[in-house]
Parts: C-alpha cells; sequence; structure tokens
C-alpha cells in the first residue's frame, strides 16, 4: 500500500465513520460487524475470510459458530478472535503513525532547506531515498521495544492457536472414530 | 467517500474554473464559495463557462480518465485512491486544488513507491490473485488448489535453487558419482527446505500480509489453516531428516536439521530483533553445498567448507543490494535489517564479500578442490559483481543496488559452473605410473 495513499485512506476513513477520537489518533478496536459490513449466508458451515483491511492489511475472519460447540472449540474461538483484534489495533497503529510521522519529516526537511511541500507545478515534493533512510532508521529504533513485544506475544499466541486447532482435530477424529456425533456423549475438552 | 457522482464532478470542475493549474488562493476562495452557497453543478459549469476552450479538455480529461479507469480493472486498484482525493476536496480545505492537479500527472507510478504495477504485461495469476484479494470468501481448502498452494508455502523455487546448490556440492566432491546417494540428497534437502519454508511463513503470517512482496503467501490469504502449514511441515521434515540420515549419513542429517533450526529459530525470529540475522541466513544459505559435499563424502572436508563459503560469501552482495530497496517495507514492518539501521555498513560489508570471493576461487586449488585454471576463469564475473559492489559502495543508490542484485543473480550459478568444470579430477593411484603412451584423463 502505498503510504501516502494509506495516510490519505487513514484520514478519510476517519471523516467518514465519524469517530470519537481526534485526527492524531488511530481508529480505535470497532466491533466486528460494523468493521467489515459483511455476514455470511445463514447456511453456511464454514468460516469466512475477507479482503485485507485497509488500515493494517490484516484479514479478517468471522468464524462459524457451530451448535453444541465444545468449549474447547469455544476456547479456540476467543483465543483467535482476541488475536486477531489484537493484531489489527496494533498494526493500524504501527501503519497509521508510520504514515504519519513520515509525513512529518518530509514536512520538516522540506522547512529547513525552505522548500515548499509542493514544487512549482504543484506536485507534491519527495525526498530522495537517503534522506527518507533517516526517518526509517529513526522509527525502527524508537519502536524497537513495541516491536519486539510485539513479537513475543504473537509467537506464543500463534503457537497456543495452533496448539489448540491440534487438539480440537484430535478430539472431533476421535469422535468420529468413536461414532459420537455432535451434542451426545462425552463432551469433555481434553482428548488426550 | 461516496460522494455522489455529481459532486465528485463538481470538486474536480472547481479547480479547473480558471487557468487550471495556478492560483490557489483564488481557487480556494472560489471553492468556499461554492462550498458555501451548495450550487448545483449546472450553475457552476454556467459559472465557470468564461475559459470553456481550455477547460473543456481538461475536464474531458478527467471524465475520460475516470470513465478509463473503472472500465478498466486493471487500473481499479490503483484508482481508488486516487478517486479519494477528488472526494475528499470538499472537506479539506488547504491545498484541495492542488491536490486535484496531482490526479493528472499520477498516473505514472510515483518514483520510490512499492505499488504494484498495473499494466496489461502482469501475470494472470498475479492480477487473479489481486482481483480475489478484494472478495470475501469461505475459509475452507480447495483440494485442487493444493499443489500450488504447497509450492507456495515450501517457496519452491527457492527451494530447487537450495537443492541445485546442494547438488553442485556433491557434483564437486573428489569421490566417484553414485545416483542412489546423489537422489537421496537431493529429495533430502529439498523436503527439509520444504519444512524450513513452511515454518517460516507460519512465523510471519501479520508481517507478510504487510509488505507487498508477501502478502499473496497462502497463510496470509488463508487459503489454508495454520495448523494444516504446520503438519505439511512436519510431513515433509520428519521423512526429509530420516532419509538424510538413514539413506545418506548421519552427517548430513544432523546439518539438515540444524539448518532448519537455524532458518526457523534463529533467523526469522531474529528478523525482527537484530541486524546479525543477515549473517545467520548466509551460513543457512551455505549450508546446502556443505551437505551435498557431505553426502558424498562423509566427512567435513576444507572443500566443503570452501563451497560453503562461496555461497556464505555471495549472500552479501546478494541480500544487502535486495533489501536497500525495500528499506520502507522493512522498517514499517519492524524488521530489523543493516540497509535500514546501518546503510554504511550494509554497503561495506557487500563490498567486502564480493572482493572475498576473489579470495575464495583462488583458494580453490589450493585446498586441490578445483584446477589453476579456475581463479583465472572465474576472475571476470568475479571482477564485476566486485565492481558493481564498488559502486553501490560509492554512491548507495537505487539504480546501483538492483543492478548488484541481477549481478548475483547470474553470478552465483555461472561461478559453480565454472568450479564444476574446472573440478579437479581424480587420477586413481595405480594407474598413475602405466606407460606413458596411455594419454591421462584430461584435467
Amino acid at each position: 500500500m502505498n503510504v501516502k495513499t494509506g495516510s490519505y485512506l487513514i484520514f478519510r476513513s476517519l471523516c467518514c465513520r465519524g469517530h470519537r477520537q481526534s485526527a492524531s489518533r488511530p481508529p480505535k478496536h470497532v466491533p466486528r460487524a460494523e468493521r467489515t459490513g459483511f455476514s455470511p449466508a445463514a447456511a453456511s458451515k464454514c468460516d469466512w475470510i475477507g479482503p485485507p483491511d485497509r488500515l493494517s492489511n490484516l484479514r479478517p475472519i468471522i468464524y462459524h459458530i457451530p451448535e453444541n460447540e465444545t468449549p474447547l472449540e469455544r476456547t479456540l474461538r476467543h483465543l483467535r478472535q482476541d488475536t486477531e483484534d489484537w493484531s489489527h489495533e496494533f498494526w493500524t497503529n504501527q501503519n497509521f503513525t508510520f504514515s504519519k510521522e513520515k509525513e512529518e519529516h518530509v514536512r520538516s526537511q522540506l522547512s529547513s532547506k525552505g522548500l515548499s511541500e509542493r514544487d512549482d507545478d504543484g506536485r507534491k515534493r519527495t525526498l530522495s531515498s537517503e534522506e527518507m533512510a533517516v526517518f526509517y532508521k529513526h522509527f525502527l529504533d524508537k519502536n524497537m521495544t513495541r516491536h519486539a513485544s510485539y513479537n513475543r506475544e504473537w509467537y506464543g499466541r500463534n503457537f497456543t492457536i495452533t496448539l489448540l486447532m491440534a487438539r480440537v482435530a484430535l478430539h472431533n477424529t476421535w469422535r468420529t472414530l468413536t461414532g459420537q456425533t455432535r451434542g451426545t456423549g462425552r463432551e469433555k475438552g481434553k482428548s488426550t | 467517500m461516496y460522494k455522489t457522482p455529481c459532486s465528485r464532478l463538481t470538486g474536480v470542475w472547481k479547480c479547473l474554473s480558471r487557468d487550471g493549474l495556478v492560483g490557489v488562493g483564488v481557487q480556494q476562495k472560489l471553492i468556499a464559495n461554492v462550498a458555501r452557497s451548495h450550487m448545483s453543478a449546472r450553475r457552476l459549469i454556467q459559472l465557470c463557462r468564461r475559459d470553456q476552450a481550455e477547460w473543456m479538455t481538461f475536464q474531458h480529461l478527467c471524465f475520460l480518465k475516470r470513465q478509463y479507469v473503472k472500465s478498466s480493472s486493471v487500473l481499479c486498484q490503483r484508482a481508488r485512491p486516487k478517486q479519494e482525493h477528488v472526494a475528499s476536496v470538499l472537506d479539506d480545505r488547504d491545498d484541495s486544488v492542488v491536490r486535484q492537479v496531482q490526479q493528472i500527472p499520477a498516473l505514472k507510478p510515483e518514483p520510490g513507491t512499492v505499488a504494484p504495477p498495473c499494466d496489461p504485461t502482469e501475470p494472470e495469476a498475479a492480477r487473479a490473485a489481486r482481483l480475489e484479494a478484494r472478495q470475501w470468501k469461505e475459509l475452507k481448502v480447495e483440494y485442487s488448489d493444493l499443489p500450488g498452494i504447497y509450492a507456495r508455502l515450501s517457496k519452491l523455487k527457492l527451494t530447487a535453487l537450495v537443492v541445485t546448490t546442494a547438488a553442485a556440492g556433491y557434483a564437486m566432491a573428489p569421490v566417484p558419482f553414485d545416483p542412489v546417494t546423489f537422489l537421496m540428497a537431493s529429495v533430502g534437502t529439498c523436503l527439509s527446505s520444504c519444512t524450513a519454508n513452511s515454518i517460516n511463513q507460519y512465523f510471519e503470517v501479520p508481517f507478510d500480509s504487510n509488505m507487498n512482496r508477501t502478502k499473496n503467501r497462502p497463510l496470509v490469504r488463508g487459503q489454508i489453516s495454520p495448523l494444516h502449514a504446520v503438519s505439511f511441515a512436519l510431513a515433509c521434515g520428519i521423512p526429509g531428516v530420516t532419509l538424510l540420515t538413514l539413506g545418506v549419513n548421519p552427517l548430513t542429517g544432523f546439518l539438515g536439521a540444524l539448518n532448519i533450526f537455524l532458518y526457523t529459530c534463529c533467523y526469522t525470529p531474529l528478523k525482527r530483533l537484530s541486524i546479525t540475522n543477515t549473517w545467520v541466513g548466509a551460513v543457512v544459505g551455505a549450508i546446502p553445498p556443505v551437505m551435498g559435499w557431505t553426502a558424498a563424502t562423509g566427512s567435513l572436508d576444507p572443500g566443503a567448507l570452501l563451497l560453503g563459503g562461496f555461497l556464505f560469501s555471495w549472500q552479501f552482495p546478494h541480500f544487502n543490494a535486495l533489501s536497500w530497496n525495500l528499506r520502507e517495507d522493512y522498517s514499517r514492518g519492524g524488521y530489523r535489517m543493516m540497509s535500514v539501521t546501518h546503510p554504511g555498513l550494509c554497503k561495506r560489508v557487500a563490498l567486502r564479500h564480493s572482493v572475498g570471493l576473489i579470495g575464495l576461487s583462488a583458494l580453490g586449488p589450493v585446498l586441490d578442490v578445483t584446477t589453476w585454471t579456475f581463479p583465472l576463469v572465474s576472475l571476470p564475473i568475479n571482477l564485476y559483481i566486485s565492481y558493481l559492489a564498488f559502486r553501490f559502495y560509492r554512491y548507495g543508490d537505487r539504480q546501483n543496488a538492483r543492478k548488484l542484485f541481477f549481478c548475483s543473480l547470474w553470478h552465483l550459478p555461472m561461478l559453480l559452473l565454472l568450479a564444476l568444470t574446472c573440478k579437479k579430477s581424480r587420477v586413481p593411484q595405480d594407474e598413475a605410473p602405466v606407460a606413458p603412451s596411455t594419454p591421462s584423463p584430461a584435467l
């Protein structure tokens, strides 16, 4: 996504949605249905995955809730949903902050050189790669701790989700093999 | 965003009222007037009819552009942000006019952006992926797509290159060629590489989503679940390492397992923590030819390390040049790469290792891996890549980085091929003193 376009998009979406926060903060978490504006057909038994979100570039998933959902499946669904929301918030904030700080950097560099933001043809002036590189380095260094803590937590969540998925899959396979249907027989979480 | 077409056109027409492109102040006033009096489009036309001749051309252009963009799905993705600009005129008071002006030249991609190319020559698969990416779809596995999904998950092209370097390592080893061992080593290396790449993609889903280069990967698109990807990785890794250990030799199996570990558990997390990831990645790239050699000989000879050294040194001009032009994406994604955090070091290291390749080539005859012709025939290509690395070091711009990267793509296969042709052949000891009339095998 073009960063400049991204910042306009972000600003537009803030205006359009009539967010309560000021334009200097990224949009807070919006409830899923409102955010995605999509709901799958009632007869669908699958999860649905959508196009990349404009702000966070992550794809939202709408989870199908089966009848007689086991506690294990519910835990998994909640964890996945929560991870998605948490990731979405991080990346929205990240992309927004990046665009904003990049614009500020460009503006300050141009003003220190005595140039206006636009040249004579009305085109927006861009800095050279080397001048932008200073900003990229600064941004990375500034956010190092935040990135590191996101990584740690992401790895933990990813791993837990995968383990849970494995347990659910094993549990369902066991139930199929032992001829139990959903909603009858033992429905305890642990299968191993 | 969802303004009526009429008001959008109004927005465009507003800025074109006078001479077109100049006089921001005058035109801002005009816009303010318009906004305040809520003029309809028609009244605006009447107002602006003064300079109709030149105005009509420009308006016509805008209209045509919008029609073209709407009808051409190829341009759609790029057009949408520009539509945002048009619609935003009514909201943004300042610079609104000049933003409109920006639309017209902005049909060409702006320099320095990583926007996807939207030209008719765009590959069909990429275009299909791009269009498909905009829809909601069910999260279930399409069995017919699985081979393609697995190919992308395991980065099949990269895996093929890795297997090629391993095969080169095997071929360079000074032992008779055994097709069975060769095949098992190749298959084992292939499977190990698939595992490593799959786990890497499994770990990096949110980061891949945010980078243009990687946003069409299977896990990002939800074509398979994370559990599926891990199962695939295990299904490749366990047989692969087992095949290497039992079918080839334990040393090769160990190296294969080590490489998987280094790539998934060291390189992948380190990418976001420290610039040392590049050095770890270079070691990961160097191990396959070593594996090929050990598959043939069963021991870690200096020759194996030399081949590994070639790959290790080659990684730096290759990767540093590649990462130079991706600095913005790396910064936004939170990847700590030399090109972003230590640009001087990045250029120095690329140059250092390009020149180092010349030295390594000279070691070939010293270690009895190749004949003396090898350093000579490889000198031109080594000098060329060193020259490009020097230019990259000196100027550090996108063009030179790109040139160095593309050179590295053909340099390595060429170097390995030359090494193979200059390989020191082994004359069996008992045949050596036989009558001089028997021509000795050509060196």
